[in-house]
């Protein structure tokens, strides 16, 4: 298990404001204790690790001593599932996610995401017209977690009706990335991998569905397969359908509430965003790097003995690269700790970089921005009932878990 | 405070650029970024503002993209008195003008010269006149060039397999036109990666159905009795019927309008310092003349200082920068140019890139990928160095390289790599062709100083 530091960003009450943690980090470019993860917070060297190929994201190749208290769910997860993408270096990596990349973004399917632009507003628009209460609402659970997880639902053609069953299990995997001090790792592998299979089994009868009777929808282009590649195997698919499932709708939903948050605490900005709603593309950058909804990449090993500022980090050692610290550093931003969205210079680590950087990109910016435009644009007077909000548990996947507000009223 | 030299300079001087492409715009934007309130003239010899290259051997052949449409995105207003049409013919450094084609006398207080590269025409020019031959490096060409294949020729050739060429022809092949590339060399894109990616790129041509003949040339055009090409002649005595003809031969630098004018300039180029300052013919440093872009050739630490000539995007970009800030700055707070190398190619669906200097590498080693997949990166050595690199459709890799590059880090690379395979254990021979063969445009080139070499260029620098 981590200490000091560590253990006070993993904390929960360090939840809200990690960033003043982050700051104390970067006096240790490369922070390791002695028994955790060799960490990495600042700028230019996560991004040159990001890109280094030297470095693994596949946990077989982390040795067995290297104490990574994220690294423990792995065996379980192999009996269920094999890894993802997310979590393999090519050639197999480059395989996967270029076969899920065809029905899904350029060049072979480049209209894919804009095409979604009008859906996307029709499910904005109907979430707001159904706010209810303009008294209390809580921005978390009628709006910012049923839009991805609509959208996602839509894309990937997985039922909007079975959301109660795969969000239990969706919520466990999520959870099972966050080095949880208090959890019991026995109770929280076995849960970990139960939440696993079910998703598995679920997706699997999906599958089995789509490939009798496909559709336009990506669980059916990617069931069918064509392409160079040979059609993936059928664990293969579940991995993916499952990492797309999950990321697709545990990402968002932090991008859009840290945005609201954000703009309710900068009132002048989401004053400018209400004008002019074309101040949404910048500002979801600026989002990006000053409230990542990913805060820190925990699954990387060196294959050989690296060196990272004057440090030799050992081979098959656990390597966390904290994003959000980064984003933040003031050798590489003016201000980090400012938002500012007329920035022009912000190039963040918020979607990572290299060959794992956010494959759902492109729909997230779009999600985001057109669900921050549109709530600036109909709220009215709109205002914190709580700051900071209640946060999720999670570390690494960091957001509200609430967030209240008020408003006097909704525009047309 | 004193009010020095610069701050006249930057309040009322006159500043001139010859040549309005990329480094010119670039260059007069830094400088009115850096407070220049002068005046500052902008003179072109073709009749557009600054337009973009890459699309038009690209997009616009596919007809994606309209040749009329590809203007240089503006970062600011620059305020600038366009000369555009009309070409420099000349240079009086004593009197400090720049003589226009219409007459006209241009004064300058300082002067910046980014006049590029034009494409080398097809060396007999009855036959260059053929309707149907094309080089490609304007706009009108890319026009001429894009109508010209949608128009449906029956076949087109093109004339050298470099970077240019080879995108043409996947361009020709996307639109499902019959093509033929004579190519000197023995393979596409060796001058620029040597033959063991040539050998890759020349599989790719064919399975793509591409009629790739190398170690040919092409000795003749014929032309019908309308004036239109109608054949090419080739070195191994057959005849080839084509309708369509790409001169690809790489390109020339537009230094010919400084001839006499004392300044170090040559058909290599004209030699500058780091700081992007012009040589003299004596090579001695002026101090009110700049250089930028493809027409510069400037020494590189990294690269042994030998003077490298780049035909890159990115480093006309850098380079008007570097010249741009320390046009506007005293001397002490000037910067070198030491950009690394870096250039991209799209071509039958391959996305391709190189950093460093590959062709300087004596041996490659495939350190990811496999050269049958197309998918790899190959890492270039010299004198056990990494000097080079280039990718296949796995360019996220590269900024990795590029550091091993300026790190000067040993080659052949002491480490694994994610996706290492077999053939990635050892270094190969990376088989350039013999430098003193010409090729079509390698891109990159070396002309400075070396020990070996034994013969005076237009310039040599002083040993010490």
């Amino acid at each position: 298990m981590a200490h000091g530091i560590l253990s006070q960003i993993l904390d929960y009450s360090s939840r809200a404001n990690p960033y003043p943690l982050y700051e104390e980090l970067r006096k240790t470019p490369v922070f390791h204790d002695g028994t955790g993860p060799y960490v990495i917070s600042t700028y230019y060297d996560i991004q040159s690790l990001l890109h280094d190929p030297r470095l693994s994201s596949d946990a077989r190749n982390l040795a067995a001593t290297a104490g990574d208290p994220l690294a423990e769910g792995g065996e379980a997860e192999e009996t269920a599932l094999p890894p993802s993408f997310l979590k393999l270096d090519p050639p197999e990596h480059d395989r996967l996610r270029r076969m899920t990349n065809r029905p899904f973004g350029p060049p072979h399917s480049p209209h894919r995401v804009d095409g979604m632009r009008g859906g996307l507003k029709d499910i904005v628009s109907g979430l707001i017209d159904n706010l209810g209460n303009t008294e209390d609402i809580d921005l978390v659970d009628q709006f910012a977690y049923p839009f991805p997880v609509t959208m996602i639902c839509q894309l990937l053609g997985v039922p909007r009706e079975d959301e109660p069953k795969f969000h239990v299990w969706a919520d466990t995997l999520a959870a099972s990335l966050d080095p949880d001090p208090d959890a019991d790792p026995a109770e929280r592998q076995r849960k970990t991998h139960d939440s696993r299979m079910e998703l598995g089994m679920y997706l699997a009868g999906l599958i089995e569905q789509r490939r009798k009777d496909p559709g336009e929808d990506m669980l059916s282009q990617l069931a069918v397969g064509h392409g160079p590649d040979e059609s993936m195997s059928t664990m293969e698919l579940l991995s993916t359908a499952a990492l797309l499932l999950i990321a697709g709708h545990e990402t968002t939903v932090n991008l859009i509430t840290n945005g609201m948050l954000t703009l309710l605490r900068n009132p002048d900005v989401l004053a400018n965003l209400r004008q002019e709603p074309g101040l949404a593309v910048p500002l979801v950058e600026e989002l990006l790097r000053f409230e990542p909804p990913v805060q820190l990449l925990p699954q990387r090993t060196p294959l050989v003995d690296i060196e990272v500022g004057g440090i030799t980090i050992p081979k098959g050692s656990s390597m966390w690269l904290i994003l959000a610290s980064g984003n933040r550093d003031p050798n590489r931003f003016e201000n980090p700790d400012r938002f500012d969205p007329y920035r022009k210079d912000i190039q963040h680590l918020g979607l990572g970089s290299g060959i794992h950087s956010c494959f759902g990109a492109p729909l997230a910016r779009l999600e985001a921005q057109l669900a921050l435009s549109e709530l600036a644009r109909r709220l009215e007077n709109p205002r914190l009932l709580e700051d900071p909000p209640p946060y999720r548990q999670n570390a690494v996947l960091r957001g509200p878990r609430h967030l209240r507000i008020a408003c006097d009223g909704i525009r047309a | 405070m004193a009010d020095t030299a610069l701050d006249q300079l930057k309040r009322s001087g006159r500043i001139v650029v010859v040549g309005a492409s990329l480094a010119g715009l670039r260059a007069a934007e830094v400088m009115r970024e850096k407070g220049f309130a002068g005046s500052l003239t902008l003179i072109g010899d073709e009749p557009h503002e600054p337009y973009d290259r890459p699309p038009l051997s690209k997009q616009v052949l596919l007809g994606k993209a309209d040749a009329e449409r590809t203007l240089l995105p503006r970062r600011r207003d620059i305020d600038a008195a366009w000369r555009l049409g009309v070409a420099a013919t000349g240079l009086d450094m004593a009197a400090r003008t720049v003589k226009l084609a219409d007459g006209e006398e241009v004064p300058y207080d300082r002067l910046l010269i980014a006049t590029g590269v034009r494409a080398r025409p097809w060396p007999n020019e009855v036959e260059a006149e053929l309707a149907g031959v094309f080089t490609l490096r304007t706009r009108e060409d890319g026009a001429g060039l894009a109508r010209a294949l949608a128009a449906g020729p029956r076949r087109v050739l093109v004339i050298g397999a470099g970077f240019t060429g080879s995108e043409i022809a996947s361009a020709c092949r996307e639109r499902g036109l019959e093509v033929t590339v004579a190519e000197r060399g023995n393979g596409p894109l060796v001058g620029a990666l040597g033959g063991v990616i040539g050998a890759v790129a020349a599989e790719l041509q064919r399975e793509n159905g591409v009629d790739l003949r190398t170690g040919i040339s092409v000795t003749a055009l014929e032309g019908d009795s309308t004036g239109r090409v109608r054949a090419a002649h080739l070195s191994d005595g057959t005849t080839l019927e084509c309708d369509v003809v790409v001169v690809g031969l790489g390109a020339q630098r537009n230094t010919e309008w400084l001839a006499g004018s004392g300044l170090g300039a040559g058909p290599r180029g004209i030699a500058c310092d780091a700081g992007c300052r012009a040589f003299d013919l004596r090579g001695i440093v002026t101090d009110d003349i700049y250089v930028a872009g493809d027409v510069a050739r400037s020494p590189h630490a990294l690269f042994g200082y030998q003077f490298l000539s780049l035909e890159h995007w990115g480093n006309a970009v850098a380079q008007a920068e570097t010249a741009a800030h320390n046009m506007m700055s005293e001397s002490t707070d000037r910067r070198p140019h030491l950009w690394v190398p870096a250039f991209w190619s799209s071509q039958f669906g391959v996305n391709i890139k190189s950093v460093g200097v590959p062709s300087m590498g004596t041996e490659i080693m495939i350190t990811q990928g496999s050269r049958s997949e197309r998918r790899f990166t190959g890492v270039y050595g010299y004198q056990g160095r990494v000097i080079g690199a280039v990718t296949f459709d796995n360019g996220r890799w590269l900024q990795f390289y590029e550091k091993q590059i300026e790190s000067t880090a040993p080659f052949p690379p002491p480490f694994t790599t994610v996706d290492r395979r077999p053939d990635g254990q050892r270094p190969i021979p990376a088989d350039f062709p013999d430098p003193s063969v010409p090729t079509h445009g390698p891109t990159i080139t070396l002309s400075g100083y070396s020990p070996a070499e034994r013969r005076i260029a237009t310039f040599t620098p002083a040993g010490h």
